[in-house]
């Protein structure tokens, strides 16, 4: 048959020659490779003290943004919940009273946002949905946890630090 | 025999017994340190500085866990298997010159616990005991892995030690004794006449047909089939938990020690090191010899280490293959050659 | 003395208990200890050769090989055999030989001289080999060949016969 691309290789199937059964030069061989690991560096990250550095493009914990005067920018959409393939977010409304300018910047606001890591993909759909750009995947990973209920993220997780503190 | 001097043997031997458990218990963290090293990887590095405690705390996790005996498992069977094969490997180092005399105070002090004129054939009988343990413990977990493991090992061990004593033999045929404590001595030096004293250079062949069956005593990979994990769970210590697991663990690396030593001793010029007739201090020379005889054994537990990250295991034919009709033939043909040798070259 | 009293009553205990054990494994390891005693009679006899090769030989391999094959063979009261009246006669026979031969030693034994052993350093290794291959070199030749016919034979029972078809 002719070969579809030049990578094929036929494997010869001799009767192993003496130097080759008496196996004990392949050993050898073995012994030196193995030995020439011995002394490289190991590839070893020592995980919590080290950290691979992540990928400019990578999408981790969620995180609520406020704008330049520390105001979330968060407006209760809901386009990143509609957009969200595992459903994993959900959040309540509400209306911003008077004198609360300073802590939200549009007139409705997100009174509870919620997150379920154990249903997110991190697929950043809702990083592009969103059209106040509040939410960014700009976090480390999700930490583990015991109880499914511990995964549920709430604004306490999830909101910036405020700017001036 | 004064009282001073029964105290000083019963010193020796608490002493031979704690270094062989120290490291048995530190040779397990050295596997898993070389298997890492081997691997491009950092291994244990959490329990102290550079997880130097480790065996403390795999010591202690093996303490409290919880001791399970198989209820149809003969119990007391089941007991004496591990504490048989943890006795039967501490026993081996008792006929090994660990050094030259020490001489204090007026005491001469043999570093040696027992001068058997039939040393050799005492290693030799210990090795050969080191199976009952395996087998006694692998029967009595009524487990049909076990018991597989245990006839592995108890066929495994019978066929090697055939060539392993076909090989010691052309050794003794060159040093014509029997006693270990003569053979370290007629290796002293590095270097007489026109050739080396080490029995390694005047058997070669001999040397590697011994580590080999070594390797197949000790149950150390590539020979490891009693306890081959890809077909037999556990191989003989399925079964086994806690601390009875860790006495099977712990005299297969006091195996590894106590074979290392032999080797060294009969092969590798035991406490004998390059140029020690220039050292004129009896006591310095006993005492350099001692950690040079260490230095040998520990590379050669090293180099158990190295091979079993190196090489893979055996399948069963061809292990039976590899000792019966190829190391035996060796052997006997090694024997031929050395007499051959001794009649007309000596 | 008293030390081979002791030594003599375990080897008699442990020969007791080989043949009224019920399990065939735990009758072999009363005999694997009834041997180590023997081993130790040995040391007592200042025959270390002999102990030290009682100890690897029987101990260490021809039990083992008794014990490997106890293992195999599933024994269980069902499947133990019959025994017949004709069994029950030929041991009674064999039984009644071994007594008269037990006997006759025994009378034997108290018309005839001691035998003292000219040199009570003969079991040590040196001085068995110099006796071996000097005085009883002869027999002990004879004595190889046969164990080599005997291995031949082994080696000619479990070879598969060739198909003749």
């Amino acid at each position: 048959m002719e070969p579809l691309s030049n990578k094929r290789k036929v494997i010869e199937s001799k009767p192993l020659s003496f130097m080759e059964r008496i196996y004990l030069p392949a050993i050898f061989k073995g012994l030196a490779i193995t030995m020439k690991h011995f002394f490289r560096k190991p590839v070893t990250i020592r995980y919590p003290e080290e950290k691979r550095e992540y990928s400019e493009n990578f999408r981790g914990l969620h995180s609520l943004k406020r704008d330049e005067q520390g105001r979330e920018r968060c407006t209760a959409c809901g386009l990143c919940a509609l957009s969200c393939p595992a459903e994993a977010i959900t959040m309540i409304s509400a209306e911003r009273q008077k004198g609360e300018e300073h802590l939200y910047r549009e007139e409705k606001y997100a009174a509870v946002y919620e997150i379920n890591m154990l249903r997110c993909i991190f697929c950043g759909l809702c990083e592009e949905a969103c059209p106040k750009e509040a939410i960014y995947l700009d976090g480390p990973h999700v930490a583990s946890d015991y109880l499914r209920k511990d995964f549920i993220y709430g604004k306490d997780k999830l909101v910036e630090a405020p700017l001036n503190q | 025999m004064g009282l001073t001097d029964i105290l000083i043997k019963l010193g020796l031997i608490v002493i031979i017994f704690l270094i062989s458990l120290v490291i048995a218990m530190y040779s397990t963290y050295a596997e898993r340190k070389v298997a890492a090293f081997l691997q491009d990887r950092v291994g244990p590095d959490r329990a102290g500085p550079w997880g130097i405690l480790q065996p403390l705390a795999d010591g202690g996790k093996m303490f409290l866990k919880e001791e399970i005996i198989p209820t149809n498992a003969n119990a007391f069977l089941f007991i004496a298997g591990p504490s048989l094969a943890i006795l039967v490997s501490c026993i081996g180092t008792a006929v090994i010159p660990w050094g030259q005399q020490l001489v204090i105070g007026g005491h001469v002090i043999d570093l040696q616990v027992a001068d058997v004129n039939v040393g050799v054939l005492y290693i030799f009988g210990v090795v050969s005991l080191g199976v009952y343990g395996i087998m006694i413990g692998g029967w009595a977990s009524n487990n049909k892995y076990s018991l597989l493991g245990a006839i592995r090992a108890a066929s495994q061990n019978i066929s090697y030690e055939i060539a392993m004593g076909l090989s010691i033999i052309a050794l003794l045929m060159t040093t014509g004794t029997l006693s270990l404590r003569h053979i370290a001595e007629q290796q002293t030096g590095f270097w007489h006449g026109h050739w080396f004293t080490w029995n390694v250079f005047s058997q070669p062949l001999g040397f590697l047909i011994f580590i080999i069956c070594a390797f197949a005593e000790t149950n150390r990979s590539p020979f490891d089939l009693p306890e081959c994990e890809t077909e037999l769970v556990g191989g003989y210590h399925t079964e086994y938990s806690s601390m009875k697991l860790g006495f099977y663990l712990f005299s297969e690396y006091i195996n590894m020690f106590v074979s290392g030593a032999v080797m060294a001793t009969l092969y590798f010029g035991g406490y004998n090191f390059p140029l020690m007739h220039h050292i004129h201090s009896p006591n310095l020379v006993a005492i350099l010899g001692v950690v040079v005889l260490f230095a040998k054994i520990f590379f050669f537990i090293f180099f158990f280490m190295w091979v079993r990250w190196t090489i893979p295991r055996f399948r069963y034919d061809q292990l039976m293959d590899l000792g019966w009709k190829v190391l035996i033939p060796l052997s006997i043909a090694n024997i031929v050659i050395t007499g051959v040798w001794i009649t007309y070259f000596k | 003395m008293s030390t081979f009293y002791f030594i003599a009553f375990l080897s008699i205990f442990f020969s007791i208990l080989v043949i009224t054990a019920k399990n065939p494994v735990h009758s072999i390891l009363y005999l694997i200890l009834t041997f180590a005693t023997f081993t130790v009679h040995y040391i007592l006899m200042n025959a270390q050769f002999v102990a030290i090769v009682n100890f690897i030989v029987y101990m260490g391999a021809i039990l083992v090989l008794f014990l490997y094959t106890l293992m195999l063979i599933n024994l269980n009261k069902d499947s133990e055999p019959q025994k017949s009246n004709i069994i029950k006669i030929i041991g009674f026979i064999a039984g009644g030989c071994f007594l008269v031969a037990v006997v006759a030693a025994l009378k034997a034994y108290q018309t005839s001289q001691l035998v003292v052993l000219q040199n009570p350093n003969l079991g040590l290794v040196k001085n068995l080999g110099k006796i071996l291959f000097n005085e009883y070199l002869l027999p002990f030749e004879v004595s190889s060949i046969l164990l080599l016919s005997a291995m031949v034979g082994a080696v000619l029972l479990a070879t598969k016969e060739p198909k003749t078809t």
